[in-house]
């Protein structure tokens, strides 16, 4: 058990610490620009809620302030990229890669160069802003697009992870981090590699159901899956932080055990994470699936937590998804 | 290596421009698609730049001091190949396989497939901006290169292009020039009836740039102003190239409407006709 090195205390959240992914990813990127000079930081009038001025108290000559002008944020990256540094570009995911979606594409994409792309308070827990910054469709942006590598961390701990990782995997990739106070769950010692799923879990008898999941809600299914195995149902908890490219030989194991499956992402059901695992299953092993995401409708102001419950993605939406899924399997 | 241009160097560079522009017309006439004003009205300025301007090596397109030169309006593109086999870059004959499946000459410019490309674009208005990022890399290292940007005015309407104004003037990139062809024409009619773009002088001045007009067909005015752009050390610089577009073929030059078609073969030969000859000023040696 607990070959993930998560913490010890995992289903103690009052006691465990709290911090946002955004946090992570600060902290990763300073060690990052430590590594290597050619890291170049680009962002577009929200240094502080990215948390990227940590990095421009650090190395302000390698910090790039461009105005509220995210078109030029990808574009400028593009051209940095190109010449040989190494750009993150930060702003808020309804804002890169939403409003310059083509310029990625086109610049960033299909050219080939290694900009990292940073989706900051993406998802509906960012709470009081409402739908206009609530962004929903970004791992579907991303996931749809060649050659993209898209993260998508869990916790703090393994946003810094990520962030140094694709600092240093040479192709163009997209880090989604979040903005609110969320659980930290997994330690120093937890296994990161782009490209692997972790098992977060894992029943000492067969599974009855694979959870697979990604970013914060992953501490969700967690806890939901330690509610469900009192009640006798046991359940394998997989971290697929890598959206792209799919691990998928981790996932075929998990759904060969268990021969149903919950996806669980902060994000629309069209296009994510449960998209990306049902066109994998439906090819290679089709088993039944349910989805746990936002329900193809838009966010609302409301506190994070509120939010996360009133559109399904808590702990009783995933219960009720697996005893719902365990009905439909053979 | 430029300070000062020879009459013969001229007339060298304009025989060449010529040659060039038939090399375009046949590979138009060869993909059946593609535009064709643009990227005649363009000749002299690439002739003039990748024969005398560029610090460049076509043998080492990797080469990193090289210039760099970027197009944003990738849709002219059909020139730039022209120029670059001309200059070397791989052989004028590849000039054949333009849009043609499995070729790297892609109907809009792409890097991965052709390196010495610089870019991939095609798309509008965002070549300024991969430009300004390039030069601020440079200036980063302390690099000696200078990135030029060619541009259309059409996509002077793009929101994305005014970022890039206005970031290169913020951080007074004077290793950065740009080049729009002002030839007052896009797909859908005149430049002005479509967005009016001036005073497009006034504009870029406002955002912090040096700016120089000149007539875009005068080769010694093109390396002039290219030189005087080096000379200008706390400021981008744009150069406001009046041009005719479908220059050197009088059915072509200021019809719009050969904005985004290719010659028939019979006008290819009736055009090709018509450079050779120098508009009938001498007699064609395939007559």
């Amino acid at each position: 058990m607990n070959k993930a090195k998560l913490v010890d205390n995992l289903a103690d959240k009052n006691n465990l610490e709290s911090f946002p992914t955004r946090d992570g990813f600060g902290k990763g990127l300073v060690q990052a620009g430590e590594q290597d000079e050619r890291v170049v930081v680009l962002c577009a009038d929200l240094s502080e809620s990215t948390r990227t001025h940590w990095f421009k108290e650090k190395f302000p000559e390698r910090f790039i302030q461009m105005g509220v002008a995210e078109q030029n944020l990808a574009t400028v990256a593009s051209g940095l990229a190109q010449y040989g540094k190494i750009p993150f570009i930060a702003s808020y995911a309804a804002f890169s890669p939403g409003r310059n979606n083509e310029q990625i594409r086109t610049t960033i994409a299909l050219n080939n160069v290694p900009v990292k792309i940073v989706g900051a308070h993406a998802g509906i827990s960012v709470g009081p802003d409402g739908a206009t910054h609530q962004q929903l469709e970004d791992i579907a942006l991303m996931r749809a697009m060649p050659r993209i590598v898209v993260v998508v961390p869990c916790d703090m701990v393994e946003a810094r992870k990520a962030t140094l990782a694709i600092a240093i995997n040479n192709q163009p990739s997209y880090i989604r981090i979040g903005r609110s106070n969320t659980p930290v769950f997994t330690t120093d010692k937890t296994p990161f590699e782009i490209g692997r799923a972790e098992i977060f879990r894992q029943p000492a008898v067969t599974a009855d159901v694979a959870v697979i999941g990604c970013g914060i809600l992953l501490y969700n299914a967690l806890v939901a899956a330690e509610e469900l195995a009192r009640e006798g149902i046991e359940a394998t908890v997989v971290n697929s932080h890598t959206v792209k490219p799919l691990d998928g030989k981790t996932i075929l194991a998990v759904a060969k055990d268990a021969k149903a499956i919950v996806t669980v992402e902060e994000h629309q059901i069209s296009g994510g994470l449960g998209s990306a695992v049902a066109e994998f299953l439906a090819k290679n092993y089709p088993v039944p699936q349910e989805f746990i995401g936002v329900q193809d409708r838009f966010g609302e102001s409301g506190e994070p937590e509120e939010l996360i419950e009133a559109f399904g993605l808590g702990v009783e939406a995933i219960k009720t998804a697996v005893r719902k899924v365990l009905k439909r399997k053979s | 290596m430029s300070d000062h241009i020879h009459d013969d160097k001229i007339k060298e560079l304009e025989i060449k421009a010529n040659q060039i522009r038939q090399s375009l017309i046949e590979s138009l006439v060869s993909a059946g698609s593609g535009h064709t004003a643009g990227p005649l009205g363009m000749a002299d300025i690439f002739t003039a730049f990748y024969f005398h301007i560029l610090h460049h090596d076509p043998k080492r397109p990797d080469w990193d001091e090289r210039d760099r030169l970027i197009l944003s309006n990738g849709h002219i593109v059909p020139i730039r190949y022209a120029t670059m086999a001309h200059a070397g870059y791989f052989p004028i004959e590849e000039l054949k396989t333009l849009r043609k499946f499995g070729s790297r000459l892609q109907g809009h410019p792409e890097r991965e497939r052709m390196p010495a490309l610089e870019t991939t674009s095609g798309p509008l208005g965002s070549g300024l901006s991969q430009a300004a990022g390039i030069a601020y890399g440079a200036r980063i290292d302390k690099k000696a290169f200078r990135t030029y940007c060619f541009m259309s005015d059409g996509e002077h309407d793009a929101g994305n292009l005014w970022e890039a104004a206005m970031f290169a003037g913020k951080y007074k990139l004077s290793n950065l020039t740009g080049i729009v062809d002002r030839n007052n024409i896009q797909i859908d009619g005149m430049t002005e009836d479509i967005m009016p773009l001036e005073p497009l002088r006034e504009k870029y001045e406002a955002f912090g740039w040096h700016v120089m007009d000149i007539d875009g067909h005068n080769m010694e005015a093109i390396v002039d102003a290219v030189q005087e752009a080096k000379a200008i050390f706390e400021k981008p610089t744009l150069i406001l190239a009046h041009t005719i577009p479908g220059k050197g073929i009088e059915k072509i030059e200021f019809d719009f409407s050969w904005h985004g078609k290719p010659p028939k073969p019979e006008e290819g030969e009736q055009f090709l006709n018509e450079l050779r000859t120098l508009g009938g000023q001498i007699q064609s040696e395939h007559e």
